[in-house]
Parts: structure tokens; sequence; C-alpha cells
């Protein structure tokens, strides 16, 4: 048996990280591509649109993420369409990202006085322009601190992926473990990568939550 | 001829019968203060004139298009229709230039150089010609309530309706925006005001409405109505606000 030394482990762990990055890029901007027609759709005039994209947000917030992923990589196998861990992480990860992302910045639009509506609308403005020119730019603003919050939800998520096969930090590390034995240390190793990832999203969060508290402008 | 024409409007908020069949008319260049207590249906009035809010019966009809809630296409009729708010929502998140040029750029598709050229204009007649480059939390209320008088003027607005807009305002800067609105008037522009000024409806309104339970109560004009009320419920409403 070939034995591992630290370098080995980390150096393995460090190439994995990589994918739990890419993972990570590919779900917070699929997140954030569907999320944003989910919101508009989400505060919409029209009920049906309304209720629509409510059942989207409460069936991925109600159920486990592991159960998304199973889904996302057995279901569809169930009609024959074959499905790579890579493309069922990135799409079940995409969805669920996009459900937290619409409904924070559902909060985020209807955070915006209803005075500001009125004052648009009596301008004439018509109700997508109300939102693209007054609405989103200040609730884009308040939507910043949370969404990157958010982020570290999606980097945590991803390890799940892991039980589909997706070779990430947490997959490599439980092969790791297999090999070498030494679950303390691998998994301490894996503990602090993400810790290393995660925590500078933290501080980005809180940072800019307080500079927005600072002044409404930029 | 009347400018703005107001028949038998009718609204209920669910059982609350909040406005009892209003008419009202205005001419072109008048300035109709109307006053009455709060709950008296004079904001709802107001709101109801550019569409803010729907009412049940009757209709309205401003420099010749008229208002039905169903039909009217509601961008049209509100370009003749401006308004100022209590609380000036000025658009935060945009300097007091674009607060201005926003709507004529987007609803009349005015070229931005011609918006830029009738907002810094608009700018002049509200005596802030130095703070187009400014955003709206560097102001103060006046200034602010100003900023939002030159954006709806901005609109070329055939009248301009006021809702208590010095209402929110610290008494010093009272002045400074009643003395905009005196000067507008002057210029010929038609207006129409819920106010508690009333040295302002008495001195420079020419037609003063006073609301009381959903309707109008009395009319006329402001220096008579002052002087000799008609009715107990105007005596009373004048005595309490001096």
């Amino acid at each position: 048996m070939t034995e591992f030394t630290l370098w080995d482990i980390l150096h393995n762990l460090l190439l994995a990280a990589r994918w739990t990055i890419v993972l990570s890029l590919i779900a917070f901007a699929g997140g954030i591509i569907v999320g944003l027609p989910l919101t508009i759709m989400r505060v919409s005039k029209v009920r049906a649109l309304r209720t629509a994209v409510l059942l989207y947000i409460e069936l991925f917030q109600g159920t486990p993420l592991l159960m998304q992923l199973f889904l996302a990589f057995f279901g569809l196998g169930l009609f024959g369409i074959e499905v790579s861990p890579w493309s069922a992480a990135s799409v079940a990860l995409t969805l669920f990202a996009s459900a937290y992302l619409a409904e924070i910045w559902r909060g985020c639009v209807e955070a915006i006085p209803r005075s500001q509506w009125e004052a648009a609308t009596s301008l004439g403005l018509s109700y997508l322009e109300t939102m693209r020119h007054i609405i989103l730019p200040q609730a884009l603003r308040i939507a910043i601190p949370p969404t990157v919050g958010f982020s570290v939800q999606i980097v945590k998520g991803t390890a799940q992926a892991s039980i589909i096969g997706f070779a990430e930090l947490t997959k490599v590390g439980t092969i790791l473990n297999n090999a070498t034995l030494k679950p303390f240390m691998v998994f301490t190793l894996v503990a602090v990568i993400y810790f290393a990832l995660c925590y500078p999203l933290t501080i980005g969060a809180k940072r800019l939550e307080k500079n927005f508290n600072v002044t409404r402008r930029t | 001829m009347s400018l703005v024409v107001l028949e038998n409007i009718e609204k209920w908020y669910g059982e609350n019968h909040v406005l009892k069949g209003v008419n009202l008319s205005v001419t072109k260049g008048q300035v109709v203060s109307i006053i009455g207590r709060s709950g008296s249906g004079k904001s709802t009035l107001l709101r109801c004139i550019n569409g803010l809010e729907t009412f049940d019966r009757g209709q309205i009809v401003v420099d010749g298009e008229t208002l039905d809630a169903e039909k009217t296409d509601m961008r049209r009729f509100r370009q003749h229709v401006g308004m100022v708010f209590q609380s000036f929502n000025l658009f935060p998140h945009l300097s007091v230039g674009r607060n201005i040029t926003l709507a004529p750029t987007i609803v009349k598709k005015l070229p931005l150089k011609e918006a830029e050229n009738l907002a810094r204009e608009m700018l002049v007649k509200v005596g802030l010609s130095d703070k187009y480059d400014a955003y709206p939390d560097q102001l103060s209320g006046g200034q602010q309530q100003r900023v939002a008088i030159a954006r709806a003027l901005a609109m070329q607005p055939a009248v301009l309706l006021c809702d208590e807009i010095t209402s929110a305002l610290d008494p010093e800067l009272v002045g400074e925006v009643l003395k905009v609105l005196e000067q507008l008037a002057a210029d010929g522009m038609t207006l129409i005001l819920v106010t508690h000024e009333m040295r302002f409806a008495r001195n420079v309104g020419d037609w003063l409405v006073f609301m009381h339970q959903g309707r109008v109560w009395e009319e006329g004009d402001p220096e008579a109505l002052f002087g000799r009320p008609n009715t107990p419920e105007l005596t009373s409403f004048i005595g309490t606000v001096g």
C-alpha cells in the first residue's frame, strides 16, 4: 500500500476544491439568471404567475437539496436521458439557488416603499418601466449583502453533489479517507478548505451590509 | 371652458362610502384649494383625478380626455395631470437632474439633450438651478419638494395636483414651497391643492372647496367663504384651524 504524505493529501484536496469552486460559480451564476425572472414574476400583478413561482419556491425550499440532486441525476435517467454528475449537479444547484434568491429578492423589491410606485405611476411610467428604472435599481442595492451571504450556502451545498459521484472536495475527501484511513486529518483539512472558501464571503457580506447602512448611494 | 370636470364621482372602500357624488369644475389657470377634516375624502378625490385611485361611478374629464378606469389609456391621460405628494417621493438613487428627465425621456421619448435643457429650465423655475447634480438626500425637505414640483412640471401637464405638499415640512421650510406655488399660479398654471394652509388658500386661491363626509359641502370665492361660511360645519372647521 502506498503511503500518503500530508502534502499528497492536501495537494489532492486542493485540486478537488477547484471543482467545488467551479460548481459554486455555475450554481451562483445560474441561480442569478433563473432567479431574476422568477423574482419579477413573484411580484407581478398576475396572480397565476405569482402562485406558480410561489409553488416553485416552496418546492425547492421544502425538500432536501440531496433529493433534488437524486432526482436530477437518477430521475431523468428513467426517461432514458443520460445525465452526467456534472450536469445533474449544475442543474439541481442552479434551481435550488434560484428559488432561494428569488425569495430573498422578493423581500428586497417589496421593501421599496409604495410611494415610489405612486410617484413613477403618476409620471406616466408603465409597470415594467417603473420596475426597471425605479424599483430594481433600489432593490439591487439592498439585495447585495444577503445575496453574497447566500453564496455561502451554495458553496456548502456543493458538498452534497459528492453523493451522485461528482468529484469535488467532499467526494475526494471520502476517497482519500478510504485510502489512508486517516479520517480526522483528511476531514479536518476538508473543513479548513471549506472555511477558507466561505469565510471571505461572510466577511464580504458583512462589510457590504455596513457600507449600505452608512449611505444609500454608491 | 372647464379644464377639469368631475361629475358625480362616487367611491366605496368596501362598506365605506368615501365619495358620495362629487362634482367639481376647474377652469384653466384657476387655483382651487380643497380643505376639510381628515377622512372627508379630499385626498382620495385628488388621487382619483390622476388615476392613482379608481372610482366606482361618475366620470372625470381633464383637458378634453375622459378618465374611465377600464378603457382610458392611463399613460396618455397622466400626461395631462401632474402630481406632487406630501412626502416628496423623489427617486433617491437618481440625481436631481435624472429625477426630472426620466419621465420626459421614457414616457414622451424626448431626446436626452432636450430633456436636460427642460430640467434645467424647471429647476430655475423652482429656484434650484445649482442642484442639478445633487442627490435627494443632500437636499432639505423644502428643496426636495421643489424638485418634486419641477419633476411634475417637466411633463408639461395641464393641471398640477398637490396633495398636502407642505404638511411634511418643518415650519420654516413651508414658505419657500408656497412661494413656488404662488409663482406658478401667477404664471397661469392650473392648480388643485389639498391643503391645510388656510392663509394660502385665502390669499392665492381663486376657489375654495370645503369637503365634508365625502361631499362638496360648500364652495365659492375663498374670501367670501372664510368671511361668511354658510354651514355650521365650515364655521366649526375654520374655527378649529384658526
